[in-house]
């Protein structure tokens, strides 16, 4: 813990007190003591100027979209449409029509086990997903399975956290229709090889989700050059609010698919007939959106675009080298989760202390972890362990917090000795 | 000291590390599993019972100290009482840690149990504290099983 350990700071640095400075919510105290907030992985913060451009929408701008002729229906048509293209630059998308508005990443994957996979998937198929994934990249397509009669297919992971492209490479047959994977690891903080991995996919003629929940936080994504056919993530893991969330799909394939729900906006004509579909981002947008959400993602994006994705990715990245340092040289600890290439998110156990105990204990100190399962039981099987300790980061964690954490476990221990 | 920290130095010193009635019954008459689906944490009882009267009770698990040591507390507690006493030190206990009963100002049988009335200041943690008397009421009604997440807990 001492400052020698610190990264040099470089000019392209980020200025973390000025940044800190944008967000209220990490000036307040938590049991008497300074919030240190760790668990960005499960949910992110929000800075002022996106909490005021909620505000300002409500104040300024509410109406529906897409329906009435007057002022205000116009404003909010144009800047929920501005957030569509704000979206479509920063995962660098061909089009706009290509953004689908959604509740969140778990929405995202539902829609195309929907359209997608209702449509498409028949008895016999076979889905490869990997062992790393969140339950919501798991049990959509398990429901899928049971209704067709399809079945899954499973690319294991070393103990390191890192998955097997061998085996990877062979799960691939004539009865392989879909791939669905994590880009990042949310209970292990693994950045897997996706491109690789989707043009493997690819080269068999199948199809490529990406849940990108715990990647469009932490760095640069760019959609054309992974090439992937979808693209899952939540506005509230990157600045935004919750109840707001993205799907990227090619247009080839968002052409081909079904609606995912029925009800206004998605149509073009109606009768009790037939019903017309409209063109797509439409089709899949069925009712109101989320239109105050939605342009305040937009907001999220542009605050994160400024501070930029390169930087924050280095900053977490500088971050994560120094907590795992610190961590491991705490007798009892085990982290769960080593791979080479990561992300900002520190799983581990505690000899002997059950992982809630050790959230309890942290928060009694003011800092927030998250203990469980992390929606990822099947990881937690892998490794042997009921649920994990994790502490996750976000460009506007300091090295002073992983210190914070650092005595917070120690005392933890202490409790226990 | 908080509540919520004197709740863990007083009862993990203790019956965490030395949990009693840990194990369990060969000859038991009585079954019951509980589980907490949020967290994964399971424990399992085991009980001999005689007519109306706990004669043995014990209890093995894999769970927080909160749970273990409630557990603990629970077992050395209901042995050799009747279930009608045990079902209300159920009663209580649940009311206890949800807030219905202010164990300093109303009256219980609750005894050194009293020292989880600290788990009302972790409110994300009560359900640790219950899930063994929760288990234990549905082993006297002979219901396999509990959660954490039944309507009535």
């Amino acid at each position: 813990m001492t400052s020698a350990l610190l990264p040099k700071q470089t000019a392209a640095a980020l200025d973390v007190d000025n940044i800190r400075a944008d967000f209220p919510i990490l000036q307040r105290r938590v049991h008497d003591l300074p919030l240190v907030y760790l668990d960005n992985a499960a949910s992110s913060q929000m800075p002022q100027a996106v909490i005021e451009r909620w505000v300002h929408y409500q104040q300024n701008e509410h109406a529906n979209v897409h329906r009435a002729v007057h002022a205000l229906s116009e404003i909010a048509t144009r800047e929920y449409e501005g957030a569509r293209d704000k979206v479509a630059r920063f995962i660098h998308a061909r089009e706009s029509r290509e953004i689908i508005f959604t509740r969140g990443t778990t929405d995202g994957i539902n829609l195309v086990m929907h359209g997608f996979g209702r449509a498409f998937i028949q008895q016999g198929d076979e889905i490869i997903l990997s062992a790393i994934e969140h339950h919501s990249n798991i049990v959509p397509w398990q429901m899928l399975c049971e209704e067709k009669g399809a079945r899954l297919r499973i690319i294991p992971m070393n103990d390191a956290g890192e998955l097997l492209l061998d085996e990877y490479e062979k799960l691939f047959n004539t009865h392989t229709k879909f791939v669905a994977l994590a880009h990042v690891s949310n209970a292990l903080g693994t950045v897997n090889p996706v491109r690789e991995m989707i043009r493997t996919a690819h080269q068999h003629g199948s199809p490529v989700l990406i849940d990108g929940a715990q990647a469009a936080p932490h760095m640069a994504v760019d959609v054309q050059e992974l090439d992937c056919d979808f693209y899952a993530f939540s506005g509230h893991k990157m600045c935004g609010p919750t109840g707001i969330g993205v799907l990227y799909g090619k247009a080839e394939w968002l052409e081909k698919m079904q609606p995912y729900q029925g009800g206004g906006d998605m149509i073009l004509s109606v009768t009790f007939e037939k019903t017309t579909y409209n063109a797509i981002p439409y089709k899949f947008e069925a009712g109101t959106p989320p239109i105050a959400a939605a342009i305040t993602l937009g907001a999220a994006i542009d605050y994160l675009s400024n501070i930029g994705m390169e930087r924050i990715a280095q900053h977490e990245k500088t971050l994560l080298n120094y907590a795992t340092t610190q961590l491991r040289q705490v007798k009892g600890v085990r982290l769960i989760g080593t791979a080479q290439e990561k992300a900002a998110v520190l799983s581990f156990t505690l000899d002997g202390i059950h992982p809630h105990d050790v959230g309890t204990l942290l928060d009694l100190e003011g800092i927030a972890i998250r203990a469980g399962h992390h929606c990822a039981q099947p990881v937690m099987q892998r490794f042997g362990v009921p649920a994990t300790a994790r502490a996750s980061f976000a460009f506007y964690n300091t090295y002073t917090e992983v210190d914070a954490l650092i005595v917070g476990i120690h005392k933890v221990q202490k409790v226990f000795a | 000291m908080s509540d919520g920290r004197q709740l863990y130095q007083e009862v993990i010193m203790d019956h965490n590390k030395k949990p009693r009635n840990y194990g369990v019954l060969a000859d038991a008459n009585r079954r019951a599993e509980g589980h907490n689906p949020l967290c994964g944490d399971h424990i399992s009882l085991s009980l001999r019972l005689d007519d109306d009267l706990i004669r043995e009770i014990a209890f093995q698990g894999e769970t927080c100290a909160i749970c273990k040591a409630s557990a603990s507390m629970m077992t050395a507690n209901v042995k050799g009482k009747t279930v009608a006493d045990a079902e209300t030190l159920i009663q209580e206990f649940r009311d206890m840690a949800t807030g219905k009963l202010d164990t300093l100002t109303q009256p219980h049988h609750l005894g050194r149990l009293n020292v989880f009335a600290g788990v009302r200041e972790l409110p994300t943690r009560v359900k640790c504290a219950v899930l063994p008397w929760h288990t234990l009421h549905a082993a006297f009604h002979e219901t396999a099983s509990a959660t954490t997440e039944s309507g009535d807990f």
